[in-house]
């Protein structure tokens, strides 16, 4: 039986590091390529001597595929194609492609040039990988060699986002990515057809969160910014360049616009600008109200909104500070961070997940000291506020998701395991199929049942249609009789007849002629029609012929009648029959034996 | 399967295929030739226009004083203009199922077709092609809406005038079903039946056919389609180009292997070279603007637009035209501007690595931000106060019979300074300039047409390797005017075959296969037996399910278990229910092995006789006689069942059963 085989070697109930690897049809190829943002050792990266314990990577991949550009989804490219070396195709949309490149130049300045960590990736290398990058358009089928194609789905999530399709010959694997099913501010929801894969990979996050309406989570937003301000306090709210940030500007923007407010809203680093211009660029990424509205009014130009530099943290007055990372585990979010924490004014906003280890989520467990590098601490006063903004599917979304995709199996991954094993629960109950949640490093192995393509003569299936009729009947399925021709890699099924003459192979008649002696008192002809009215009563939907040469044919078999030359009243019947009739003929024989029933006429 | 020609025009095609139960309408082209009957519409009062003398036959009989207009020497028709559209009548346009559109030129008559016919189905095109041609639409809705006309001129199209009138008004065809444009309704109906595609994307037709779009290089979003199912296939080429310009390059190799290959849309201008083209629009379009006068282009609002504006780009700053102004009137010039620097995902390489950056794909961006290029969506409003001469204007339409270009024509047509450049290849300029005669202003013409010329056409096929090529009749012969170019048509074994307007074609296909799906089940039942190296056979009974075109066998299901009646004894009363017929057999029984196995099973007294074909063996013991020949074997014996079933085993060990 064909297996397919889901390794994760990161994101295995975890967050962070995505990175799976699928065996499927002797292919294999690898989900994402992501670090982890918790730690800053080897467990950083995903472990790729699960692969192969030495050289490259090359020959054990048949291609590898980054669903977006987030850095728990591409942080750790450069440095599996680059260091640990890959050379095969990297696929991902046109969006991830522009952006990715970016945030891991942005990543690497972090780690190597603020921490002065040296055995990183370089500039060069992010440039050699993107090199390897092949660009994928939404729904379009791409063959990555013969028999393995792969299809990309709108995601919703960040800009460019998408969920990929695997396919070899009739099995197949989806992979969610991470996925929105609501529509936001900027981005659509996610959109599957009914695919029906043998595997749905999903991220998991929320999995036991439903969540409120998108609505009443934005007034809840911009009341908390709106008050802080108000008392004169300043807004943090640590983002990701791309994505979170553009949803939250179109938020605050038409806010400030609305109530009329003068507070300075500002965007760190140098990204904003260009940002906008991917969103700009990408339009045909973003929801349908910015698709059609973009030529009149661009919703990425804002007039609220300006550039933060460094000195403005310590001016007098409220302000809001959109701060990147948005994990508060490195940059200038963390250094504005140190500097506000102590005034109880003012307020951090964390909108999205914060993956283990970082400060971003040590603050949301309500952890009040921390312990800051070079032994000292830092006491965290001012308010902090959890604003679930990431754009990830709830339980009731993947739910969603599964009824769309229609998938035999389900495969969690991107997620706490507690959680999983929740939602593992619900998803079994609801839609009785097998959900697994493998942890890193472990396979889970699912057993395909496909079905054989053959090529079926025309004449045959034509044939048996007709004969078939319109709609079938379920009580009497007709059965279909053919020869099944195995020649190379074709496989053919035609006709008994059409297959002794594609095969050069003589037919070979089997006949059988029995004589039945029988006591009939009458005369020859009379007989013979005696037997055709006898056989007539008993064999209901049959063809029986009483023919002029003194013959009566039941479908095709012969039955001839001649007088004993002793005596005249007994009769001998020939019947005479080929294999193919053999069931009818020896049925018929049989009842002939027993004679003629004394009530015929 | 069929092909029937809606359309004679071979730029702009409307076909339709019937393939595998399925009705496909290959693309949806508006003639709009037939424009050029038609007197201009102008968007202020022109006293020249409406002073043209009526035309009255030589003999007097003929005098539709209203409806036709004469100007040096041609007729015209004094009302709004009217289309020819694809044919209506050949068959139901309600019975189709997919329209599949391959360029934003090629699906203007959509609105005459599916709001009018009955059409119930879906329209397949990428987003490009949708967006760009719902501009193309909106702006000649727009030419039209703006300067109504209450005439409605009928009269001329009567046979018998018709008949009477000069040439080519005599020679129109079809004038009855001419139509005047569509309203911005309707457009918008139309268009709501569009279903967006990606290229390479699959898409399923009730099961039955797949298509799929490829790029063809041609303009944004264009495309070029494979129609095809397991067993059959069929390449649909339209509007194709091997020049690099702006869109993503042809895909070439996903059309080898077709059954049969469509071909339309090959250049119009197979003489003329477009970079060589371009290079004498510039230095024509830089000697106008030194001498002091002004030029216009009369254009469509996308696509070869797009390469002008980027070659002007390059060309402003060496030939000094830093300071004149560029104009581009339409009322969807900016949608068109905007529209094209965001769909870097069907644009060449080039244009895609520099949204990378990011940076806008093309560069009247820039000529735009510098106040260089300016857009306007009519002479009207802002323009008329900001027009400075002299200058570059580019404006529709291109037929020179409706659009703001009818204000420059009045405006500028009297003065020898100007120049008029023609870019698009779709009118014969002298045709478009007629009613504008006489005509002081410069005329050159440099028609810009990427298509595929004869030359990398007979290239391209040789490399795809079609068995069939379908094609305009046109292609099949040199053009009129260049009889002797033999090399200005298609050339192919076997030859191409012909299609004209309301040409139905029978395309030679033999399908003979179909594709059906055996369920696991089922397939591991099955006991394959190798009848020679490399080749095995297995008998199937199998059950037959076909739903939504798709067809699985399944194991034949075990009948019920027969209840263990009372009524056993009329069990021999009731005939056999045939499940399975017996298969067919082939082989031969050899003599010696049956004689030995025979023995083994207890049957020692057997008299073999030799005969002409074989043996007959008579059992004596047992009065049965088997005859065994080559070919058959005949087994006769009366009164005893039992025995005759074992012989039939017996002899049934030596063949082959399929």
């Amino acid at each position: 039986m064909p297996e397919i085989k889901v390794t994760p070697l990161g994101a295995g109930q975890d967050v962070g590091r995505s990175c799976i690897l699928v065996s499927i049809g002797g292919k294999n190829i690898m989900l994402d390529c992501g670090m982890h943002m918790g730690y800053n050792d080897d467990r950083r990266f995903p472990d790729f001597s699960y692969i192969t314990q030495n050289g490259r990577l090359t020959e054990f991949l048949d291609c590898v595929i980054i669903s977006h550009f987030h850095l728990d989804h591409c942080g750790a490219l450069p440095f599996m194609s680059e260091m640990v070396g890959y050379d095969g195709p990297i696929y991902m949309t046109h969006p991830t492609k522009a952006i990715c490149p970016i945030l891991l130049e942005d990543f690497r300045k972090i780690t190597v040039d603020k921490k002065g960590e040296t055995n990183f990736f370089t500039s060069q290398m992010i440039k050699d990988c993107m090199k390897k990058v092949v660009p994928l358009n939404l729904h379009q089928t791409v063959q990555v060699d013969d028999e393995l194609e792969i299809k990309a789905y709108y995601a919703g999530h960040v800009l460019g986002a998408a969920m990929v399709q695997i396919k070899v010959g009739s099995e197949s694997v989806v992979y969610t990515g991470d996925y929105n099913m609501t529509p936001d501010r900027h981005l659509g929801a996610a959109w599957i057809d009914k695919c029906r894969p043998d595997i749905l990979i999903s991220e998991s996050t929320y999995a036991t969160t439903i969540r409120d309406s998108k609505r009443c989570r934005e007034r809840d937003f911009l009341k908390k910014v709106h008050e802080s301000i108000e008392r004169g306090g300043k807004v943090l709210i640590p983002v990701f360049a791309l994505g979170r940030a553009q949803e939250l500007c179109i938020l605050l923007e038409t806010f400030w616009e609305r109530m009329n407010l003068k507070a300075p809203i500002y965007f760190s680093t140098g990204l904003t600008e260009k940002a906008n211009h991917y969103y700009k660029l990408f339009i045909t990424w973003t929801n349908q109200k910015i698709r059609k509205t973009f030529v009149q009014r661009n919703m990425f130009e804002f007039k609220h909104i300006k550039a933060f530099d460094r000195s403005y943290a310590d001016n007098p007055g409220p302000m809001v500070v959109f701060a990147t990372p948005g994990m508060l585990h490195a940059g200038q979010s963390l250094q504005i961070f140190k500097k506000w924490a102590g005034n109880e004014k003012n307020m951090v906003i964390m909108p999205g997940y914060c993956v283990q280890g970082t400060i971003g989520h040590k603050i949301l467990n309500g952890q009040r000291k921390l312990e800051m590098e070079g032994r000292s601490t830092l006491d965290v006063k001012l308010q902090v506020e959890y604003m679930s903004f990431s754009a990830h599917a709830d339980a009731k979304g993947i739910m969603q998701l599964i009824r769309m995709a229609e998938p035999r199996n389900m495969l969690l991954v991107h997620g706490e395991a507690v959680k999983m094993e929740f939602l593992k629960g619900k998803i079994e109950q609801e839609f009785s199929i097998d959900c697994h949640m493998p942890a890193n490093g472990e396979t889970a192995t699912v057993t395909t049942n496909p079905s054989v393509p053959v090529d079926i003569s025309l004449n045959l299936l034509k044939r048996e249609m007709a004969l078939g009729g319109p709609l079938p009947d379920p009580k009497r399925p007709r059965t279909m009789h053919g020869t099944l021709i195995m020649k190379e890699n074709s496989l053919k099924l035609v006709s008994s007849e059409q297959a002794l003459k594609e095969l050069g192979l003589n037919e070979h008649q089997l006949r059988f002629t029995c004589r039945v002696q029988l006591q009939d008192p009458h005369s020859d002809p009379d007989t013979l029609n005696r037997i055709y009215t006898h056989l007539k009563s008993v064999l209901k939907g049959y063809t029986i012929q009483h023919l002029p040469d003194g013959t009566v044919m039941v479908e095709s078999i012969v039955i001839k009648v001649s007088s004993s030359a002793e005596d005249t009243s007994t009769k001998v019947l020939l019947l005479s029959w080929s294999y193919q009739d053999e069931d009818l003929g020896s049925f018929l024989s049989t009842l002939l034996k027993k004679g003629l029933p004394s009530g015929l006429c | 399967m069929k092909l029937y020609c809606l359309s004679g025009h071979p730029t702009l095609p409307c076909n339709v295929l019937k393939f595998k139960s399925t009705t496909i309408m290959l693309d949806c082209g508006l003639d709009t030739t037939s424009v050029l009957n038609f007197l201009p519409l102008p968007l202020v009062h022109s006293p020249r226009l409406s002073k043209l003398p009526s035309w009255v036959s030589k003999d007097g009989t003929i005098n539709l004083e209203k409806e036709l207009k004469e100007c040096a020497g041609r007729v015209f028709v004094d009302s709004q203009p009217e289309f020819c559209l694809p044919e209506r009548e050949l068959l139901d346009l309600s019975t189709i199922d997919v329209i599949l559109i391959s360029n934003y030129h090629c699906m203007m008559a959509l609105p005459y077709i599916t709001e009018h016919t009955g059409f119930t189905g879906t329209v397949y095109a990428t987003e490009p092609t949708l967006q760009i041609g719902r501009l193309l639409m909106e702006e000649l809705v727009k030419f039209m809406e703006r300067v109504p006309k209450a005439q409605s001129a009928t009269c001329w199209k009567n046979k018998e005038i018709q008949r009477m009138l000069p040439g080519p008004l005599k020679d129109a065809v079809d004038v009855w079903t001419w139509k005047r444009s569509y309203s911005m309704q309707e457009v918008n109906s139309a268009l709501s039946k569009v279903q967006l595609v990606g290229y390479s994307q699959k898409v399923e037709l009730f099961g039955a056919v797949q298509v799929s779009p490829l790029s063809s290089g041609y303009s944004l979003g264009s495309s070029n389609w494979i129609i095809q199912s397991h067993h059959e296939k069929v390449a649909y080429v339209s509007g194709s180009s091997l020049l690099t310009t702006h869109p993503q390059p042809m895909d070439q190799s996903s059309l080898k292997n077709s059954d049969v290959l469509i071909l339309t849309g090959l250049t119009q201008m197979p003489t003329a070279n477009p970079d060589g083209m371009l290079g004498e629009f510039c230095s024509n379009l830089a000697m106008t603007i030194r001498a002091g006068g002004n030029v216009l282009v009369p254009c469509y609002s996308s696509g070869v637009i797009y390469d002008l504006l980027e070659c002007l780009y390059q060309f402003i700053e060496s030939a000094n035209l830093g300071t004149t102004p560029f104009y581009f009137i339409s009322p969807v010039a900016n949608s068109s501007l905007e529209f094209s620097q965001i769909f870097a995902e069907w644009l060449c390489h080039n244009k895609q690595s520099k949204v990378y950056l990011p940076e806008p794909p093309f560069p009247h961006a820039e000529l735009i931000q510098t106040n260089k290029l300016k857009h306007y969506p009519s002479i009207h409003g802002d323009f008329s106060s900001e027009f400075r001469q002299p200058c570059v204007v580019f404006t529709g339409h291109p037929s020179l019979r409706f659009g703001d270009v009818v204000h420059f024509m009045e405006l500028w047509g009297k003065s020898g300074l100007n120049t008029i450049i023609f870019t698009e290849p779709d009118f014969s300029y002298l045709d478009a300039l007629a009613p504008y005669q006489p005509l002081a202003m410069k005329c050159v013409y440099c028609p810009i047409d990427t298509r595929l010329n004869f030359h990398q056409v007979s290239k391209l096929l040789k490399e795809v390797q079609p068995l069939h090529v379908v094609c305009p009749e046109q292609y099949t012969q040199p053009p009129l005017t260049q009889s002797h170019r033999s090399d200005l048509m298609l050339e192919l074994q076997p030859p191409p075959m012909p299609y004209r307007r309301c040409s139905v074609l029978n395309l030679p296909f033999r399908r003979r296969y179909e594709r059906v799906y055996i369920l696991p089940e089922l397939a591991n039942s099955l006991v394959p037996s190798e009848i020679k190296p490399g080749v095995s056979m297995a008998t199937v009974s199998a059950v037959l399910h076909s739903k939504d075109n798709k067809h699985t066998l399944q194991s034949v299901p075990k009948p019920p278990p027969v209840p263990p009646s009372k009524k056993r004894k009329r069990v021999m009363e009731e005939p056999p229910v045939v499940l399975a017929p017996k298969p067919l057999l082939s082989g031969a029984v050899p003599l010696e092995a049956f004689l030995a196995t025979l023995q083994k099973h207890g049957i020692t007294e057997v008299k073999v006789e030799e005969t002409a074909d074989g043996h007959i063996l008579h059992l004596q013991a047992e009065d049965t006689l088997i005859q065994l020949e080559e070919d058959g074997t005949h087994i006769v014996c009366d009164n005893n069942e039992p025995l005759r079933t074992t012989l039939r085993d017996l002899v049934l060990r030596f063949l082959q059963k399929l």
